[in-house]
């Protein structure tokens, strides 16, 4: 089942001659693990800017086959300040809230979503802790855990290990794979972190402005090998 | 201590304390999330508009209220509107608006034969001149804002906490910045008579800079701005009438006071764990 369809997508900054994404087409399906990789300024955030609806799109169509409510987004700097005061519970709590069912309270099934979710991610120790006093791939958790409250079919991540060591980043590319896996969550992810990529991921996109490279691990390897590979 | 007890019989006193409570209360709600939003001299530009919009209904001989309250509205929504029009932080809105109407104001004001007692009051506050239909129309318009504040309690936490997150979730963040912008405005209006313009920022500062320090949750701060804001308000009300101070500037050095003793307090109790 198609999630999502981008069809020649192009996105402008400022005025509309500088293209950060130039003409891109491809499709999500369901239960898919794809990362995009590219060079800096190659358009991987802009791009999943433009599926949440966080850029303009300039030219083209994105297409989203799911309800807004079931896509998540997990963005490289989240926007909580360092001495933000909220718990992590709080925060993982307000990732049940939904567009489309607005309700003034949370109810006893978005508590209990929210504490599933703590558990899973593994930050249930800290829920009472500020969410600003938490090393970064504890937040890192905690935010995945609050984006999985919302109970998504296809979940947006834009480089979620930049900054964070060598170790916490496999810990992390390993929950999300066991939410591919288990959860059947279509993962579309912006990395920088090949080895993991080639660990994980079953599709790779390869981006520089527009796609150069779309196919599986495998096929991106022999392309490389054949000395056509675009350099990342 | 009997002068404190009978302080309370004036009717006067007791209309400001009635108002005076509301204020705190809301300027206290608003105040932990135009804190958090770095949105905190909105108050501050917004009673600077008051200033104006009080110098023009005095020279027009208008009453103050019903031309001050939709102009600190409009403006309130303008320096929202601007901040994400441009995308530039919220101070650069607020700087030209609180100037542009400090401006204005001393036009009005030169213009129309100089400051008179009602611009004054107004400008640096006054419980005196507290009327009942000021108590009225504060128990109603604190009551929409509390109702508000409660019943969008939860997108404004995400809003505040994470607008990127909000934003890609299809929140309509847009929205919610408005209704912050018009909770503070009539905030800001229902607070310029007992505060004074040029104070009432301090109300909606202090009380959340000083509960952000003692407590961890955005719950228990919102909860604890409150209490300590309606707290410091009594204090600073008992202050005034003990040494015959200005209330207005007497509530702000007690919140000075408060906040500056927790942040000695926590200092100390941290030195004492390291």
């Amino acid at each position: 089942m198609e999630l999502l369809t981008i069809d020649h997508v192009s996105i402008a900054y400022e005025n509309e001659r500088n293209f950060a994404v130039e003409n891109v087409s491809f499709s999500v399906s369901g239960g898919e693990y794809i990362c995009l990789i590219g060079s800096n300024g190659s358009g991987k955030s802009t791009l999943l800017k433009g599926i949440t609806g966080l850029v303009h799109v300039t030219r083209g169509n994105i297409e989203r086959h799911v309800k807004p409510d079931e896509v998540a987004y997990l963005s490289q700097n989240h926007g909580i300040g360092q001495n933000f005061p909220a718990t992590v519970y709080e925060v993982v709590l307000s990732g049940t809230q939904r567009r489309d069912k607005w309700r003034p309270f949370y109810t006893r099934e978005d508590k209990k979503t929210a504490r599933q979710a703590m558990e899973l991610f593994g930050v249930t120790e800290f829920k009472n802790r500020r969410i600003g006093n938490l090393s970064g791939g504890q937040q890192q958790r905690a935010l995945l855990a609050r984006a999985f409250c919302r109970r998504p079919k296809l979940l947006l991540l834009d480089e979620p290990c930049a900054g964070l060591d060598p170790v916490i980043t496999k810990e992390f590319y390993e929950i999300l794979y066991r939410l591919n896996k288990d959860e059947k969550i279509a993962i579309l992810m912006a990395s920088h972190d090949m080895e993991q990529v080639e660990n994980y991921a079953g599709r790779v996109i390869v981006m520089d402005q527009t796609v150069e490279f779309d196919g599986t691990i495998q096929q991106w390897r022999e392309k490389i090998s054949e000395g056509g590979g675009v350099h990342v | 201590m009997s002068d404190l007890l009978n302080m309370f019989s004036y009717s006067f006193i007791q209309r400001a304390l009635i108002v005076g409570l509301l204020i705190s209360l809301c300027a206290a709600l608003l105040g932990v999330i135009l804190v958090q939003k770095r949105y905190s001299l909105i108050g501050h530009g917004l009673g600077d508009v008051g200033f104006a919009s009080t110098a023009l209904a005095v020279a027009l001989g208008l009453p103050v209220l019903a031309v001050s309250a939709p102009v600190v509205v409009v403006a309130a929504c303008a320096i929202m509107f601007y901040s994400q029009r441009v995308k530039s932080s919220g101070d650069v809105a607020i700087g030209m608006v609180a100037t542009g109407s400090l401006a204005a104001g001393v036009v009005i004001t030169a213009v129309s034969g100089g400051f008179n007692v009602d611009v004054s009051d107004y400008m640096f506050g006054s419980i005196l001149a507290i009327s009942d239909g000021d108590v009225i129309l504060s128990l109603i318009l604190s009551a929409v804002i509390i109702v508000l504040f409660a019943v969008c309690y939860n997108r404004l936490f995400l809003v505040t906490c994470d607008e990127t997150f909000a934003r890609a979730s299809g929140v309509r963040v847009g929205f919610y910045q408005f209704v912050i912008a018009l909770l503070t405005a009539l905030t800001v209006v229902l607070g310029m008579r007992m505060m004074g313009s040029l104070l009432i920022s301090s109300l909606i500062i202090f009380p959340a800079v000083t509960a952000g320090k003692l407590v961890k949750s955005f719950k228990a701060v919102v909860i604890l701005s409150v209490i300590l804001s309606m707290a410091c308000f009594i204090m600073g009300i008992l202050l005034s009438f003990k040494i015959n101070l200005p209330t207005g500037a007497s509530i702000v050095i007690v919140n000075i006071v408060i906040l500056v003793a927790v942040s000695v307090i926590r200092w100390a109790a941290n030195l004492k764990k390291h």
